[in-house]
């Protein structure tokens, strides 16, 4: 991280005959485009900058030192496993991938890149419990909103049209219900206990008033706490006997892997973050990958294009009938799906055991490291995350988000504040499996030491952050005057 | 432990006695034993790096390599080394959606640039930070409509945007209750202006989805559409190859409101499929309906220009279920990798790269003509770098014939039909010898 502050942007480098490329020369005489109508051309010349490569290698570079990653330093930001991402799977996805082959070429031309899918595919299947897995959706996001139409399909062909109704925790990520009513579906929240677990009690009125309207019930588990829902296979029978379909939310997946299988918990849907679980990285916002698991019997339901092994150990890319359709052009961000796979292969059998405890043990140490100090809403054990409610001394005025800036003061990533909803001032730490000790105990020491600032420097706290190169950006001036190109400033 | 986990016995003993624990197993202990996993993964043993490479490079052998004149959308373009040194950067490559702003001003920087890049591309004020590809922007788009309109669920789509586009739509359409209804082709090959108007004057669309370059290769013509459009409150959408913009009519030189599609075209490698870059622009108008996250220019403290997250009052995470989409992030690297690819082209690169693409296009139609195997499907229509060809041998045969002689000839859109694009990256040698593999065909053998 930089102490400075580069904030220039590409287009005041720009300089008047300056460029950066040279195209290869096909041998064809180029030609201007003077047999297309001109109605049909652009008449408002471009404004990108003309810069030369030099200059534009070391804009990015400098802009890049504005910014923190997992490689930068530690990251526990809750509910996004910010794990390291092992650079074996960046050089896998680029020099030993297929990256000229184009998406339409016939299947019996790109064998190796249906194996390296198919093979994906039936590892997740695996390691979650499921029967198969589409791994053609792009984000988490993407990958929920292709699960609840796997469900509306798979109602759909069963003739049973009237389910509507998605049951959500109050503690679900927000992307839950806005893919439910992306959907078609109507969002019904469950309440949850005071642990944070799901009120059974509550689930089961839900369910005897809404039953034969039930499409589906969305679920984490572990839950936005971290706490695992230990009555999952009651919950699960419940909304089954209503008739509807359990979706799990792979967000949490992490401290399961290993462990214990969505499949086995009576879940009939789910996704899978590769991004959090699957080490590969966030990239500032994407690409990320959101393959969809179902169990047997609704394959069917797939979206197309699907990757199938025929008999004589081939691939095939199909379209089947029965498929809910189609949510994106391709198979999917394969380059992204290299890097998972490669991730597993080198976990292997035993490696996969060691990643969900490895990750729960440090959770729970840290919130045993500093419970004294910060409140602990939930005092049982927690899985891969937990979340405080702000700080233990209520009364020096210094808030979850003074204690998460003080933060970057001190090299650290913020946790996830403000989420789950059900705390005024949750903090949600998870570490992850792959950040030393060493880190851990030091990241235990900043947090102990900015609980001391509260008590005894509040104002100080207040203000934070004090040493990074931007402080206290106006997010009012940004959205009552909203300036988001560069030709409106 | 394996080589991604530091812990050794010493620190998971240490962690464990923090916790009051004697081993691992007890921090499952609310897990019902009936759930926990036994015995084996039907995985395979953990791979060294080395073997991982052998895994992949064999694999990889199995793929064929090909000419690619294959585009449909994705297209096979040269991309300056730098671009992928600078995506490359771990600063980029290992960060998390810019929510601390304080330490994520590079992230934010470049969302602006490349909001600024494709604002100037489309012609229309308002970017978002990018989208998951061509086909669910335009998905989104459709979404946006109906959201705009509020009243209104029925938006029209040419029969002449492209078949992976049209299916994502419908999908889309039918879960979320979209009326969408398909505007038929005329025999040339583009959008039937006659059966639109009629339908936008019922005054119950909510929009309109055409395509600049259709599936055919075609640039449509939109004269007068938007104004029609607008009379009956409808939106205008337009979909559009980011990279044929520099040089085509621009949505917002169209009177679109909103313009979307695929930016793989800008640089990005093939990859099998992704990942790719979708995008979505639109007009002031719209700019609070947009899906997906914006950022925007403000100070900090000290008064210097930084960059935020900004309108996020529309996003999942605060709207929940009255969110105008449930995307988050989407793409950010390939918008950081499409921002550096301009940065270092500018407009005149993308020019080059235009008609580079169009004079081999040229090139190669007359050579395949000449073959006396092929003819264009709409010989009189204007195309950028991409057109349709009638084939006499089976377009199946056609591309496997190819694919043994190291082409891919393109995509087959019929049982004699085919789609073909060329780039800078195509020699005329390659194109000479696509064309002598061509004349090869004879109906008897």
């Amino acid at each position: 991280m930089n102490r400075q502050l580069y904030n220039k942007l590409i287009f005041e480098l720009s300089h008047k005959g300056r460029k950066g490329y040279e195209l290869p020369k096909s041998g064809v005489e180029s030609a201007d485009l003077n047999d297309i109508p001109s109605s049909l051309l652009r008449k408002e010349p471009l404004h990108l900058p003309e810069v030369d490569e030099p200059t534009v290698v070391r804009h990015y570079t400098n802009m890049s030192t504005n910014n923190f990653g997992v490689d930068t330093g530690f990251y526990p930001l809750g509910s996004c496993t910010m794990k390291y991402n092992p650079k074996i799977n960046d050089e896998i996805a680029t020099a030993h991938a297929p990256a000229d082959l184009h998406p339409s070429v016939p299947a019996s031309m790109a064998q190796g890149a249906l194996e390296a899918y198919w093979t994906l595919q039936k590892q997740l299947c695996e390691i979650a419990g499921m029967a198969e897995f589409t791994l053609n959706p792009f984000a988490g996001a993407h990958g929920e909103l292709t699960g609840l139409m796997v469900i509306r399909a798979a109602h759909d062909a069963a003739g049973d049209t009237e389910r509507d109704i998605v049951i959500v925790p109050d503690s679900a990520h927000g992307t839950n219900p806005a893919s439910a009513a992306v959907a078609g579906l109507k969002v019904v929240e469950v309440k949850s206990m005071p642990d944070g677990t799901v009120d059974v009690e509550a689930l089961s009125e839900l369910v005897d008033k809404h039953g034969p309207k039930i499409a589906a019930m969305m679920m984490t588990n572990p839950n936005t706490l971290g706490i695992f829902e230990s009555r999952i296979p009651e919950i699960a029978e419940m909304v089954h006997g209503a008739g509807g379909l359990m979706y799990y939310d792979g967000a949490n997946l992490n401290p399961l892997v290993g462990v214990a299988r969505p499949g086995d918990m009576g879940f009939d849907v789910m996704h899978i973050n590769l991004h959090k679980t699957f080490s590969t990285p966030h990239g500032g916002g994407g690409p990320g990958s959101g393959p969809v698991g179902v169990r047997a019997g609704l394959e069917k339901f797939l979206p197309s294009p699907r990757v199938v092994r025929r008999d004589n150990g081939t691939y095939n890319i199909e379209s089947p009938e029965t498929a809910l359709g189609s949510i994106s052009a391709t198979l999917g961000n394969y380059a992204v799906q290299l890097r998972a796979l490669s991730y597993i292969l080198s976990l292997g059998r035993e490696g996969v055991k060691e990643v969900g405890p490895m990750a729960t043990l440090p959770a729970n140490y840290i919130k045993e490291s500093l419970r004294d100090v910060y409140e602990l809403p939930v005092d049982r054990v927690c899985k891969h995350e937990f979340v405080f409610d702000g700080l233990k001394d209520k009364s020096t005025g210094c808030t979850t988000l003074n204690v998460a800036k003080r933060l970057l003061d001190f090299g650290f990533h913020a946790p996830t504040i403000y989420f789950p909803l059900l705390f005024h001032e949750s903090l949600m730490i998870e570490p992850t499996e792959t950040e030393s000790l060493e880190t851990i105990d030091e990241f235990v020491k900043v947090m102990r030491e900015i609980a001391r600032e509260a008590a005894e420097e509040p104002d100080l706290l207040k203000n934070a952050p004090l040493v990074t190169p931007v402080r206290h950006p106006d997010d009012t001036k940004a959205a009552l005057d909203p300036k988001i190109t560069y030709f409106e400033l | 432990m394996h080589r991604y986990i530091p812990h050794t016995p010493e620190d998971i003993a240490a962690m464990l006695e923090r916790c009051g624990m004697q081993t691992t197993a007890e921090l499952y202990s609310d897990v019902p034993e009936s759930l926990l996993h036994k015995g084996e993964y039907d995985l395979p043993g953990g791979m060294s790096e080395t073997e991982i490479r052998r895994f992949f490079d064999a694999l990889n052998e199995r793929n064929a390599k090909l000419t690619c004149f294959a585009g449909g959308g994705f297209y096979h373009h040269y991309s300056p080394a730098a671009v992928n040194a600078v995506v490359s950067r771990s600063e980029f490559l290992t960060a998390y959606t810019p929510y601390q702003p304080e330490i994520s001003q590079g992230t934010l920087q470049y969302i602006f640039e490349y909001q600024s890049m494709m604002s100037d591309l489309t012609g229309l004020p308002v970017s978002n930070a990018s989208m998951y590809d061509g086909t669910t922007a335009t998905a989104e788009a459709m979404i946006m409509s109906t959201a705009a309109s509020r009243k209104r669920s029925r938006v029209a789509v040419s029969r002449s945007v492209r078949e992976a586009t049209l299916r994502v739509l419908h999908t889309y359409a039918r879960y979320h209750g979209v009326d969408l209804v398909e505007v038929a082709e005329t025999e040339d090959g583009v959008t039937d202006r006659f059966a639109l108007s009629l339908l936008i004057s019922s005054g119950e669309l909510a929009g309109v989805i055409v395509p600049s370059v259709n599936r055919h290769g075609i640039i449509e013509d939109f004269t007068g559409l938007a104004d029609e459009c607008h009379a009956k409150k409808t939106l205008l959408i337009v979909n559009a190859d980011a990279s044929s913009l520099a040089v085509l009519r621009t949505p917002g030189e169209w009177g679109a409101d909103i313009a979307c599609g695929d930016a793989q075209s800008l640089g990005l490698p093939l990859n099998y499929g992704g990942p790719y870059l979708g995008y979505i622009c639109a007009s002031k108008a719209l700019m609070r309906k947009m899906p997906g996250r914006i950022v925007g220019a403000t100070t900090d403290d000290s008064g210097q220009r930084v960059f935020v997250l900004t309108l996020q009052a529309r996003e999942q995470h605060i709207r929940r279920d009255k969110a105008t989409s449930n995307i988050c992030s989407n793409q950010g690297l390939m918008a950081l990798y499409v921002t550096v690819y301009m940065s270092l082209m500018g407009a005149n690169g993308l020019r080059e790269v235009a008609c580079a693409g169009h004079s081999g296009a040229a090139y190669l139609s007359s050579a395949l003509e000449r073959t006396g195997k092929m003819k264009r499907r709409y010989p009189a229509s204007p195309v950028l770098n991409e057109f349709e060809m009638i084939t006499e041998e089976p377009a199946a045969e056609l591309i496997a014939r190819c694919a043994s002689e190291g082409i891919l000839a393109g995509i087959a859109t019929g049982e004699h039909s085919i789609l073909i694009a060329v780039t800078e990256m195509q020699t005329k040698a390659d194109m000479d010898r696509y064309a002598e593999v061509v004349a090869q065909y004879s109906s008897n053998n």
